[in-house]
């Protein structure tokens, strides 16, 4: 069953991806929820949809991006979006989760428009919205390893400071800490890792990837290293159960590995419960 | 710079600080020597913590000047030679994920700096700073779980675990109940006296501090006393009269019974944040 993985080298690379971002997104969600952001991740996906409508347009009138994989065009726009959603946190100074909606329904709204003017609804586009377990290429995997050691290490680099500034803002700022710039590489990151679940677990769901685990990690971690520790596992093992579901039962892996994470927080909770009791 | 040969902690020239065309402090003048314990009162609204920004460097004032150690707080830069412990419920959520060692060695992120991690020596001051209030039993346990006041001693070691010279603590009794806010006191006095912490602790609360403190400052707007305790208690009555009108046999006598109506001296100012450049 599993065997079947490891014999198709397009198998072979989902199941390598499925593992990084089981890794990566639990990480950064782990931040993100502990900063009541976890809604950032459904803004920066739906922004992303945006950019892949925007890459499949150009490939129909311009040669040059034909070839090109939307996928790239998504993570731009998702960078992109992560700063505007800085700029907006700024404008709207007392109400910054209202950031959030306007970058998510804009990001939809021209995304939907872009799709009505390349093609409509089609394959391509339903993976790019529910995931896919053949969606990885050989150069896709390249760049997927070498985007995971890089934002890997920069959460490494930065981890006490961003741990310091989402405990405690102020106190982090007047021990200079650099708030506004790690908060702008952060979300920068936070973009990254969508484009790059994106192509497994699909645009509408990537956020799942990025708050469930970290929801069921919480009602078992006592400290903040613990929480990676968990999220990781929970993430990791949704992410090995969803896709061999969704590849034998021929299912999108993106609806899998959101079942199975939803499995383990219920189960988290359940259990979680009768031991403190 | 040379902390040990400068006589004052803090030197404040000429300070005012205004908000929205109102003043909030007037024409501010006071030195603090190294090594005293001075209880800062007010009543809600005086300006209190605006003060405490502006030495903080946080708030800019309109015209004069803050020197810490010396220098000038726009220019200081050795900010792990000042501790500062706000109310517990303005900057904390108390559902975080922390560990009390993970909490207390966020004290020591400032001073390591970027790029560089946790050492064993860095380990063992942590583990010290919890032993210095009493917190040792507590160390891997959540910090949410905690009482009020077992959470204060807590960022009172992260205050201290960077072994400052100065500690301002900005209301820190808030929500702590009357008894530890007596062991509360005198953990500080016993800081002051054995290692000479400079000790500048906000409170409005005159009753219970007064017989801890080696100094008092009154401050409405602007300041209307500051001088050794002794003093202070000779001329408390006209002090209070000028400072609080009517409300000062209240406050002396039923202060236990009447936390609760001084609560949140916000000053409505947590607006006005420092901006990191």
């Amino acid at each position: 069953m599993i065997e079947v993985f490891f014999q198709f080298d397009f198998l072979r690379y989902s199941l390598y991806t499925g593992l990084m971002i089981g890794f990566l997104a639990p990480i950064l969600g782990v931040f993100l929820v502990v900063r009541r952001l976890s809604l950032m991740a459904d803004a920066l996906s739906h922004i992303t949809l945006t950019g892949i409508a925007f890459s499949l347009l150009l490939g129909r009138h311009i040669t040059m991006f034909a070839g090109l994989n939307p996928v790239y065009m998504g993570m731009a726009f998702s960078i992109t979006g992560s700063l505007l959603i800085e700029r907006l946190r700024h404008v709207y100074r007392y109400y910054k989760e209202l950031a959030i909606p306007i970058i998510l329904s804009a990001g939809i709204g021209v995304g939907v428009v872009f799709i009505s003017l390349a093609d409509g609804f089609n394959n391509d586009l339903f993976n790019y919205l529910f995931g896919s377990v053949v969606a990885i290429s050989q150069s896709d995997f390249q760049v997927v390893v070498t985007l995971t050691i890089v934002v890997t290490a920069l959460l490494f680099l930065f981890y006490k400071e961003l741990f310091f500034l989402s405990f405690d803002e102020e106190q982090a700022v007047i021990s200079g800490i650099p708030k506004r710039s790690l908060h702008v590489l952060f979300m920068v990151l936070v973009a990254l890792v969508i484009g790059i679940s994106m192509q497994i677990v699909g645009i509408l769901l990537v956020s799942a990837l990025m708050t469930l685990p970290v929801a069921s990690a919480m009602k078992w971690a006592k400290g903040f290293k613990q929480m990676f520790l968990y999220a990781v596992i929970f993430g990791e093992v949704s992410i090995v159960i969803g896709l061999f579901s969704a590849f034998h039962l021929d299912l999108a892996p993106g609806g899998t590995i959101v079942m199975a994470n939803v499995f383990l927080l219920i189960g988290s909770i359940a259990l979680t419960r009768k031991r403190s009791l | 710079m040379d902390i040990k040969k400068q006589p004052l902690a803090l030197n404040i020239q000429h300070l005012s600080f205004s908000y929205h065309n109102q003043n909030v402090l007037e024409d501010i003048n006071m030195q603090i020597p190294k090594g005293s314990f001075l209880g800062l009162v007010g009543p809600n609204g005086s300006g209190k913590s605006t003060l405490v920004k502006c030495l903080l460097g946080l708030l800019s004032p309109n015209a004069g000047s803050v020197q810490l150690f010396g220098v000038d707080v726009k220019k200081f830069n050795r900010w792990s030679d000042i501790g500062f412990v706000s109310q517990k419920a303005n900057s904390f959520n108390s559902g975080f994920p922390a560990t009390v060692f993970e909490v207390v060695s966020m004290g020591l992120y400032g001073k390591i700096g970027l790029f560089r991690f946790l050492k064993k020596k860095h380990k063992q001051q942590v583990r010290e700073a919890i032993e210095q209030v009493g917190m040792e039993d507590y160390i891997d346990d959540n910090i949410g779980q905690l009482s009020g006041g077992q959470q204060q001693r807590v960022f009172i070691a992260r205050a201290l675990v960077s072994n400052p010279s100065l500690l301002i603590l900005d209301e820190p009794t808030v929500g702590v109940d009357a008894k530890s806010v007596k062991n509360f006191y005198t953990m500080l006095k016993k800081l002051n006296d054995e290692q000479g912490i400079t000790l500048i602790l906000v409170t409005h609360d005159i009753g219970a501090m007064s017989e801890y403190v080696t100094d008092v400052a009154c401050l409405n707007k602007c300041l209307h006393f500051h001088g050794n305790t002794n003093t202070f208690e000779e001329n408390k009555e006209e002090m209070m009269t000028a400072m609080y009108g009517h409300e000062v046999n209240l406050l002396e006598h039923n202060h236990d019974h009447d936390h609760h109506h001084h609560h949140h001296d916000h000053d409505d100012q947590d607006g006005v944040r420092r901006e990191e450049g």
